[in-house]
């Protein structure tokens, strides 16, 4: 187990000229021992270049990699001790469940009983005791994927155990209690998890802590409820969220705030810059409010599904649409209604240029 | 009650006809001629005797078409045991990407481009002990080497000539095999901290069974036919040293004229080659159902 620092900057070009030749633009970034992280991020966003260069299967273009404050930049993954697990099944097909569980303790020259312990222990971890004879070949895609992840979790020493997607072929059911389990290894063997997903329900459930990515930068590290409440980044508040945030272009003018046209109260106590901005709200904080509240806008309702748990609507305020998330108690509003949106609130974010202020 | 009875047109047979007359005359008249002359002895085209079975018989007693069958064997083989282990070092060790591939691809190929009595033709020049290049400096280092002199050295020029113009296809095969490897693999080895050797017999080795089952295959059934390159370069010789079966054959029906008996030998031939495909043929339907039934990912 280790902590892992990186400092570095990867392209796949020798020569990069601009930031788009980036596949990683420069971070700084730790990761402490035994904890579990996520890496969370569209296809391309660099997510699984980083995983490759801590892993040691890349060689980062600039910087360095440290364990524990040594320098393993040019170091394999054998020398880095490092496990990772692949987004499709990785198995030897000649070989039984066993021999495959077995197989990264065999190189390792790790003794005969001690393997057999091992295996044994992992194997009934991931419910696979009942098939450690079987021909690793003959089995299903899931049970492919948990003898990747055994492999990846069978050797007790190593500094990190990463994940590049790996539930990826796995059906939703089986998705929720493969992703159980690893919560709960992860608690009993106190390993550094790093897991690599584009779905934000696994990294959010699976981490403690998730590193939103996007184009080469990691735009925001922290826990789901900060992502969540506090966006850094508007990247991180349209990610996150199902709808992501409603993000309307404001104006502050003589300390006077404008939006969709009008001029709104600014609730007490927030200090925002002169000039363009960008106001940002969950659709979960978007409440149906009085006509002519100042802290909301008219909205003509563009659509209203019920979707049983709450009522997701469609707004249009001008050409700007807000979506709102509104408890099904309230009768829901018929389409073509202009209700009123309250979009100004304690859990109301501003950004200048993406990034949050204040 | 009413019963419907469809109409019944037998017409469509007519479309079998084309292929009916294509295979009479490509396959079933010509191995009917065959087993016409294998019952015969013809001893002119007024006279004819029908004899049976006799020349089957006759066929079977022959010492030395005992001593060709066991030829052909060894030789087919020795051929396998050189080839496919060649033909796999000579794939992994030739480059994945590049203009290097490119170029490597082209000149293993060159020699599967040469026609058979060419490729006969290049290795009796080579072999020559007086204008040979590899014959001349074999006698120069003071190697008495001679194919059409000494069995052993028709022998091995024979096997190695066939290695030259064959192993190519086999390390094509293979390299084809050894691409449609995913990177995942590789990396998952170098993980799980795998050697070289353990890499080899733990992936490439497992995911090239299939081409490696079609390079048995071919390499077999081709060396088992083997007939213009040994009879280009020693025709046979020296004495019957390099005589395998189709070469006996034709000796037989060309040289003597003994047509009976070769006819009958060839029908022989023709259900030794039959039994083999047979087996190879269900050897592979079976691993092939096996890997079904293991399911792919």
């Amino acid at each position: 187990m280790a902590r892992i620092d990186l400092d570095l900057a990867h392209s796949y070009e020798a020569h990069p000229q601009q930031d788009t030749d980036y596949a990683l633009l420069p971070l700084k970034m730790s990761f402490a021992d035994g904890g579990a992280y996520a890496l969370l991020g569209p296809s391309g966003c660099g997510k699984t270049t980083m995983l490759n260069i801590m892993s040691g299967l890349l060689a980062p273009l600039q910087g360095t990699v440290m364990f524990d404050g040594r320098d393993v930049t040019r170091l394999s993954p054998q020398e880095r001790n490092i496990a990772q697990v692949f987004q499709f099944p990785v198995i030897y097909d000649t070989m039984t469940v066993a021999d495959n569980l077995a197989f990264p303790l065999r190189n390792r020259k790790v003794p005969k009983d001690q393997i057999r312990k091992r295996v044994g222990e992992i194997a009934e971890m991931l419910e696979l005791s009942g098939q450690l004879d079987r021909r690793a070949a003959g089995l299903a895609a899931d049970a492919k994927q948990k003898i990747s992840l055994g492999r990846g979790l069978v050797r007790s020493d190593v500094s990190a155990v990463l994940f590049d997607e790996p539930l990826t072929v796995i059906d939703p059911h089986l998705k929720w209690q493969l992703r159980r389990k690893l919560k709960q290894i992860h608690h009993e063997l106190k390993l550094t998890l790093i897991y690599v997903t584009h779905d934000q329900v696994e990294a959010l459930t699976f981490a403690d802590e998730v590193v939103v990515m996007t184009q080469g930068r990691a735009v925001q590290v922290g826990s789901a409820d900060a992502l969540f409440e506090r966006p850094q980044h508007t990247f991180v508040g349209h990610f996150i969220g199902s709808p992501g945030m409603n993000f309307l272009p404001a104006r502050v003018a003589g300390g006077v705030f404008h939006v969709a046209g009008r001029s709104l109260a600014l609730p007490p106590g927030r200090a925002l810059p002169e000039g363009g901005l960008k106001l940002g709200i969950r659709p979960e904080y978007v409440a149906l409010t009085a006509v002519d509240d100042p802290a909301a806008l008219p909205v003509t309702v563009a659509q209203a599904l019920d979707i049983g748990t709450h009522v997701l609507l469609t707004g249009q305020c001008g050409d700007l649409t807000i979506k709102a998330r509104l408890s099904p108690e309230v009768a829901a509003p018929r389409r073509g209604d202009t209700v009123w949106l309250r979009v100004l609130g304690p859990h109301t974010c501003f950004y200048l240029n993406e990034e949050l202020v204040s | 009650m009413s019963t419907t009875t469809k109409p019944v047109n037998q017409k469509a047979w007519w479309l079998v006809l084309p292929v009916v007359i294509c295979v009479a005359f490509s396959a079933v008249l010509p191995l009917m001629t065959v087993v016409n002359y294998s019952v015969q002895d013809i001893i002119s085209p007024e006279r004819r005797v029908f004899v049976g079975t006799e020349w089957f018989a006759s066929v079977m007693r022959d010492e030395d078409l005992h001593a060709a069958l066991w030829r052909q064997l060894t030789f087919s083989l020795a051929v396998l045991a050189i080839e496919i282990p060649l033909g796999i070092m000579l794939a992994l060790s030739m480059p994945a990407r590049g203009w290097k591939a490119s170029a490597v691809l082209v000149i293993v190929a060159l020699s599967l481009l040469i026609p058979w009595n060419v490729v006969g033709t290049i290795w009796q020049i080579y072999g020559r002990a007086d204008i040979g290049l590899l014959g001349a400096m074999l006698q120069k280092m003071g190697f008495d080497y001679s194919y059409t002199g000494n069995a052993t050295h028709a022998w091995i020029t024979v096997l190695t000539m066939d290695v030259w113009h064959w192993t190519p296809l086999v390390a094509l095969l293979c390299y084809a095999g050894l691409r449609s490897i995913p990177d995942a693999y590789y990396q998952a080895a170098r993980i799980d901290g795998a050697s070289k050797f353990a890499v080899f017999r733990y992936i490439q080795l497992p995911k090239m069974r299939g081409v490696l089952m079609i390079a048995v295959l071919l390499r077999f059934m081709d060396s088992f036919m083997i007939y213009t390159e040994p009879f280009v370069l020693t025709g046979g010789g020296p004495g019957n040293a390099t005589t395998f079966l189709s070469e006996y054959l034709t000796q037989k029906a060309v040289g003597q004229f003994d047509v009976g008996p070769a006819a009958a030998f060839s029908l022989i031939y023709f259900l030794i080659i039959l039994l083999l495909c047979f087996i190879l043929y269900n050897w592979m339907q079976r691993v092939g159902a096996q890997d079904k039934e293991a399911g792919h990912e």
